[in-house]
Formats: structure tokens, C-alpha cells, sequence
């Protein structure tokens, strides 16, 4: 499907989408962003400083709503904006299915120069992982 | 240790300058487990309307972890890093980062502030490419929890 600016409208909900984020998951993103912080790797020292356990890095969290985004928008599309608040963290067991990222979105506005914002919704567990999360696309 | 409230408002130097490669946005595409084109094949980036391979919208925290990351690790300013968890993230592009960018990254402390027992440090950071053409500015909240 390819998304047309002029057929988008406003309050629209987009397909929802699932992501998976396992312990392996972390360990790339760890070495692909750079952030090494303990405690997207280390269990003991994650339960140490007070966290239930391992947690994902907020930015893998945003960057699958990004994807989310790209994926719906199309390969032609610019993302201009893009902003979340981490409400609460995605905590990833260490067993063989890890977490689930679910992700939502609806057109909130469209605005001039075929761009449209999109607001976002992502749980993991049950819990709202990303509050305030929104998205500025320009269509091609 | 406290973190250090003077440093609030505090600009650091332009980071080194950092060369986008496609083998890096292809391998930070397969981190996030994307398997889109355009982020490993120019030639379809390029039938997409890009001029070469693209980055992902988070790719900005990659150049700009190289400046303010190195900016937070300084000492002086006290950060615990395994107490911190992200609080915010935003970004502002005038355009994709696409592969052959060379990008400089200035961060700004532009605030430090007390949330309950936690404390929030905000930076802003402006990546720019070494002819000066600004391509994105990326706010980041870290939030350092209370012991």
C-alpha cells in the first residue's frame, strides 16, 4: 500500500504492528549505537542499581516506532519530527521470547507541504512504554 | 556523588567529525531489526527520490552520543550513568542524514533540574555537516533516578 497525502485523513487510525526485543536484540543495539550502559546487559548489576531487570534502551523503544512510522509512510517519505517521552521502561527477560513492543498510531494533523503528524502509542507488558510520542512525516 | 549544577548552560566543543558511512546505517538498520532498502541499497534509496542510502529517524543519537556522550562522561560534572534511564528523546531534521554526510555534533547542557529524588539533565545537540549546513538538532532528557 502506498500512502497518498491527499487521501489521508485526519483521525485516522494506522494497522498496529508488533515488535520483538529479546536480550540479543539489546546486545546489537548496544554495539550499533554505542550506548553500552550496564544496564541493557547486565542482569546483576540492572537488579543492583534497583531495576526489576535487564531494560531496553529507550532509543531501540523509538527507533521501532520509527520503523512503525517508515514502515506506513513509505521509502519516499522524510521524517522531519520525531519526539517521545519514555513513561516506563521495557523490561527484557532473559528467556527464549524476551519482550513485545506494541506499537499504534492515528493521523493527528495534516499539515502544509504534504506533511502529516502522526501521534503514536506504544505498550510493552501492558504498560504505555511511550507517552507523547509523535511523528512529522513529509510524504513524497 | 551530586551532579554538578554549573554545568547548566554549559556548550561543549564540536565533536571530531564523523564520516556516515552506509556499512554503519546498514548495521544500526539490522540492530533494530528494519529490513528496509533504503537504509542498505543505494540504488533503491536512490529510486525512492534520496540521493544514497538513508539513515533511520533515530540515527541522529548515534552522531550525537558521540559528543554529548563524551560531554556526560566527563567527571566534573558527576553523572551516574548505570542510574540513568532516558526520559525524553526528540528530533529535528531539515533533511534525512544519507550516507557520505560528514557530521559535526555540539551539545548543550541546557538544563539541569531536581524531579522528586530524581534529577532531570536536558541537553541539546546541533549536527551539523562540516560545511555548516545544520541537518538536525536532537533533545535529549536523561533522568539520573534518586539512590
Amino acid at each position: 500500500m502506498i500512502v497518498s497525502y491527499d487521501q489521508i485523513e485526519a483521525g485516522a487510525e494506522l494497522p498496529a504492528a508488533s515488535y520483538p526485543v529479546t536480550r540479543l536484540s539489546l546486545v546489537k543495539y548496544c554495539g550499533a549505537s554505542g550506548d553500552f550502559n550496564v544496564i541493557h546487559w547486565n542482569e546483576r548489576i540492572a537488579k543492583a542499581v534497583g531495576l526489576p531487570d535487564v531494560i531496553a534502551h529507550g532509543m531501540f523503544t523509538m527507533a521501532e516506532a520509527g520503523r512503525y512510522v517508515t514502515d506506513w509512510a513509505g521509502p519516499g517519505a522524510f521524517v522531519a519530527e520525531f519526539g517521545v517521552r519514555f513513561s516506563s521502561m521495557v523490561v527484557v527477560p532473559d528467556d527464549d521470547h524476551g519482550a513485545t513492543i506494541e506499537i499504534s498510531g492515528q493521523v493527528e494533523e495534516k499539515l502544509d507541504d504534504n506533511q502529516v503528524a502522526i501521534a503514536l502509542t506504544a505498550r510493552s507488558s501492558g504498560e504505555k512504554v511511550l507517552t507523547r510520542a509523535r511523528a512529522v512525516v513529509r510524504l513524497p | 556523588m551530586a551532579i554538578n549544577r554549573d554545568y547548566a548552560g554549559r556548550t561543549f566543543e564540536p565533536s571530531e567529525p564523523y564520516e556516515v558511512s552506509r556499512v554503519k546505517i546498514a548495521d544500526f538498520a539490522s540492530a533494530i531489526g528494519d529490513p528496509n532498502p533504503v537504509y542498505r541499497d543505494r540504488s533503491a534509496a536512490q529510486a525512492a527520490g534520496h540521493p544514497d542510502v538513508i539513515a533511520p529517524p533515530t540515527f541522529a543519537i548515534v552522531v550525537s552520543m558521540a559528543s554529548s556522550g563524551a560531554a556526560l562522561a566527563d567527571p566534573g560534572l558527576g553523572l551516574n550513568y548505570a542510574m540513568v534511564v532516558h526520559g525524553e528523546q526528540r528530533f529535528a531534521y531539515s533533511r534525512p542524514i544519507v550516507a557520505g554526510d560528514v557530521l559535526v555534533a555540539q551539545p548543550t547542557i541546557t538544563e539541569i533540574r531536581d524531579a522528586g529524588r530524581n534529577v532531570m539533565l536536558t541537553t541539546s545537540t546541533q549536527i551539523r555537516t562540516v560545511e555548516g549546513e545544520l541537518v538536525c538538532t536532537a533533545i535529549g532528557t536523561l533522568v539520573e533516578r534518586g539512590a
